[in-house]
Formats: structure tokens, sequence, C-alpha cells
């Protein structure tokens, strides 16, 4: 009985830190609907954002880097000057902190697999976890 | 065999990357390059001995400012100047200087007998400390022939929220913002050293103007202003993907000292012929809003972003273009998730100041690729016009710098 406890609390160890690190399905799907509704106006359908205007998702470190970071620019907005790539980019970003933990993990998570970046899942405890940082 | 094939695909390759985008005109017209690669061209303006000035959105040779010179007259620009180390969007000649814009401010250049710049290292400061906020921070500039300078100032904002294109922050009433941007701003051009102090906001409510033109026959200010952004995308109960996509209307205006636009309270309703209220102020897309606010004289598809605005007052085109008002777009980025539109260059017949029939696409392919979703996809992007001597019309593209001539030749 103990032998089968252990292995069973392995196994939810394992699952729990697979669901860490690998990206849900479900949460990319979702997160695909978000960037639609609420990103794709300026990062573009392609994630390649718009000359001068708003920077590109793909194959930057601000998307693939720092957790903390990438959370707190969706809470908190952008408005300085920023260089993406080698090229700098004028517009703001709005602060999206009107979306709940779950949404805000769940897009960031998609963009964080799409437009040719691979990267681990954001989880809503993260988001939470940014959020109280910031009030 | 194989390879044969393989290198057969390459050049294909090779031709396609190095094709051009082939520029359609109205029957009569043809177009020539005069230059290529000079980086972000934003607006131009050719001297009476045919010079081509380029404002510069990004240094080039380190510098924000070209002069091309064709002296011997065959058609080839050889000789290219660079100076002014700063970067922006308005240039403009008025008697014997050069004005030439940053985001902030405005300086000017003499010009000698020979039509050189007497100083191109130390210009003049004829205005400074203007609002530059990143956002809507190019300033446009245009001079009558009184000497007056007028000098755009965008609103750093969409819509004048309390916080900037959030969903749900509420319009500010009044919108701050107006004070010191979101209008047109007059001052002198031969004066040094002003700022708000000494000029005088000559119209108001207009979100972010980027082409303005002196039409010479009326003696009076046009303009052509960026609409909101963010219909849809904010208030998805109220507009649809296609209503955000096709509103508010990309706006051209007579502006007179004192006039009022409506921005941020209203915006232009093409399809209703209606100033709307905005959603942040209470609208709901159909209640009217801000009566004593001036009409456009056309209401363009939004999004298009109209950059550059010429009253044609040559000779060599047909009778048609003249006091006609040609408009350059940018093309969009917000119309997704439709297709992007609006890279070309328009013609608006008119007389004594009022358009006389309707608004025409004059040069387009631009994109190089027919529709683009991503602006980015687009080969060249309009952005200045100018008339030159002759009456030919110059037309710059700010994504890979290129600079046409457009003349017209009845045989």
């Amino acid at each position: 009985m103990r032998k089968l406890i252990v292995v069973l609390s392995l196994l939810t160890v394992g699952i729990v830190s697979q669901s860490m690190q690998t990206p849900n399905a479900a949460s990319i799907t979702r997160g695909k609907a978000l960037y639609a509704q609420y990103c794709m106006s300026c990062h573009q359908a392609d994630g390649a954002g718009a000359p001068r205007m708003t920077p590109p998702l793909g194959k930057t470190d601000y998307v693939t880097g720092d957790k903390a970071r990438l959370i707190g620019i969706v809470l908190k907005g952008l408005n300085e000057p920023l260089e993406v790539n080698g090229e700098e980019y004028f517009n703001p970003m709005a602060s999206f902190a009107h979306m709940n933990d779950q949404q805000i993990a769940d897009v960031l998570t998609y963009i964080r697999n799409s437009f040719g970046n691979k990267a681990s899942a954001i989880t809503p405890a993260e988001v939470k976890a940014q959020r109280a940082k910031i009030k | 065999m194989r390879k044969i094939i393989v290198s057969l695909i390459s050049l294909i390759t090779l031709q396609a990357s190095a094709q051009q985008a082939d520029i359609q005109l109205p029957k009569g017209f043809a177009i020539t390059n005069i230059t290529k690669d000079k980086g972000r061209v934003r607006h131009i303006a050719v001297h009476s001995n045919g010079d081509v000035y380029l404002k510069l959105e990004n240094l080039r040779y380190g510098k924000g400012i070209l002069r091309l010179r064709d002296a011997d007259k065959d058609g080839v620009y050889e000789d290219t100047l660079a100076f002014g180390n700063y970067i922006g969007t308005g240039i403009a000649l008025h008697k014997n200087y050069l004005y030439a814009s940053s985001n902030s401010a405005v300086f000017r250049y003499q010009l000698d007998a020979a039509n050189n710049i007497v100083n191109p290292d130390q210009p003049e400061r004829v205005v400074y400390g203007l609002v530059d906020r990143r956002q809507h921070a190019s300033k446009s500039i245009a001079i009558d022939p009184k000497g007056n300078l007028y000098v755009n100032i965008g609103a750093p904002s969409n819509v004048c929220q309390e916080r900037d294109r959030m969903q749900g922050s509420k319009g500010m009433m009044p919108c701050p913002i107006l004070d010191s941007a979101g209008g047109i701003w007059k001052f002198r051009a031969d004066k040094l050293e002003q700022s708000y102090a000494e000029g005088v906001r000559y119209a108001t409510g207009l979100r972010n103007v980027v082409g303005l033109d002196w039409n010479t026959e009326v003696n009076e200010l046009f303009v052509t202003v960026h609409g909101r952004d963010m219909l849809y995308q904010h208030f998805p109960e109220l507009y649809d993907a296609k209503a955000g996509a096709e509103l508010p209307a990309e706006t051209f205006y007579m502006v007179k000292q004192g006039d009022n636009a409506g921005w941020p309270y209203v915006y232009w309703d093409p399809f209703q012929n209606k100033k709307i209220l905005s959603p942040e102020y209470g609208g709901d897309g159909k209640k009217e809003g801000a009566p004593d606010a001036i009409k456009p004289l056309v209401g363009f598809p939004g999004h298009l972003a109209p950059n550059a605005l010429l009253f044609y007052t040559g000779n060599q085109f047909p009778e048609k273009y003249r006091n006609g008002a040609f408009i350059a777009f940018h093309g969009s980025w917000n119309r997704n998730p439709q297709v992007q539109e609006g890279f070309y260059v328009v013609f608006v017949p008119m007389k004594n100041g009022q358009p006389t029939g309707d608004w025409e696409i004059f040069a387009d392919g631009f994109t190089g690729k027919g529709k683009v979703s991503n602006p980015r996809d687009a080969m060249h992007r309009p952005c200045g016009l100018a008339m030159g001597p002759d009456g030919s019309l110059y037309v710059s593209d700010d994504a890979k710098g290129y600079v046409w001539k457009i003349s017209y030749s009845a045989k």
C-alpha cells in the first residue's frame, strides 16, 4: 500500500511538473481565440507586427524569455522606446489587466508556441503572482 | 538533370526577387524611378531648379535629409548631399529657405543664389518643444504665401481615454491633450525660437494630420487625418469586424482658423454621413455629437492612412487635374481579419476648394503583389508627394526608400 502511494504521488508529481513545462493544447486553443480578439489587430494575423508601430512576436526574447517581464507587459502595457530585432516601434501597448489570470495565461502560452516560437507554458498562478506585485 | 532543374529554379527565384512593382497609372502617364533604397523616405519637396529633397525617418549616412541633384539634366541624380542629424517627416521650401521638421521642432536652412545650402550643419531653429510622445509624433509642415508656417501636432493617443487604448477606459472630458496636440499650430516662417507661447492653435479636434497643403486657389489650409482605431476590438457589441475595418472614415478637410473637427468626441461615419459620438464618450454607433464641428470634404475608407496631400497647380497634366488634390495613402495595418488596403495615390477632382466629383485611384500597384494581409509585406508604401517645376508629380515610399517621377504626355 505504501508502495502504491509512493508510486501514485510520484506519478502526480510527474503530471504536475509535466503541465508546468509542456504547453497544454486546450490552453493554446483558448489562447488562439483570445489572440484574434485582443492582439491580432496590432500584432497581425502572422504575429509579425506592423512596421514602425507594433513589434513582432516571433523569434524575440520578449516573448520566449523572462515570463515575469512578459506577463508584466500584458498587465501594465508598454509605452517607452522599444527596439526588437534591430527595429524601433512607436505605438503604445495598452494594459490588458481586465483579462483574467486564465485568459492571460492562455494567450501568452499561445504566443510562446506560435509564429515559430517554442517555449514553456504560462500558468494562471504565474499571472496571479505578477498581478499581486503590481497592486 | 536534377542539377539543371535546381539551377533553373534558383534563376526564376532570383528574377522574381529582383522584380519591380508594376505601378498602374491612367492613360498617357508614365512613371520613372529616380532613386531607391534610401530607407524611410517620408515627405519630399522639389525646388524650382529641380533639386529633390527627402526627409528621412531613419538616419542614412548618419543624416536625416537627402538632396538629390541632377546637374546635367540627363534624368540621373548623380549628386547626393546628406545633412541634418535628426529624423522626421516634414519638409518644405519657401522663398530662399528649406524647412524640415524633427518630431519636436522645425529647422530652416538658407539657400544661396546657386541653390546651395549655405550652412548644412547649422540650421536655424524656427520652432521647438512640441509634444513628442512617440505615438503620432511626426510633424508635417506647410507654409502659405504670407509666410505663415503650419505644423501638425498629432495627439499621442487613440481617442483620449484615461488609459490610452485600454478596453473599458473612459474618454476624458474635456480632453486635456487638445491644449498642446491634436491640431494644427500656426507660427511664423521667418521668426526663430518659437514654441507654444509664440504660436496659435489654428485648428483643433484633428487626431493626427499627416498630409497638409496650402491651397493657393482659395487661400486656405487643407488636411488629411488618420482616424481612430479599435471600434470593433473595444466595442464588439456595437461594431462587427467589418464595421471596425471600415469605420471611421479617413478624412479630408478644409480648415480655417478656429475650426474644430471633433476628435476625440466624434468620428466621421461615411455611410450615415454623420459625426457619430465616440463610444468612449457614450456613443452607440448612431448617436450624433459635436454639432459645431466641421464636416469633411471627403470620407475615405477606414484606416488607409492618408500621409501626403498635394494640390496640383502645374500645367503638364490634363485640365481635370488642375487645382485638384492628390493624396498618398500609406496603407492600413488595422483592417484585420480583412486584408489591408490603401497602398496607393488617389486623386480628388476639385474647383474652388470643393470636390467636383468622386475620388479615384491615380497610381496603384505599390505593394508589388496585389493584396497583403500585413503591411510589412507591401513592397512600397506611398508617403510623400511633391510637384516639380515642369509639373511632374513625385511620389516617395518609406518602406524601400524609392522616389518616382510621374509625367504626362498626350502622345
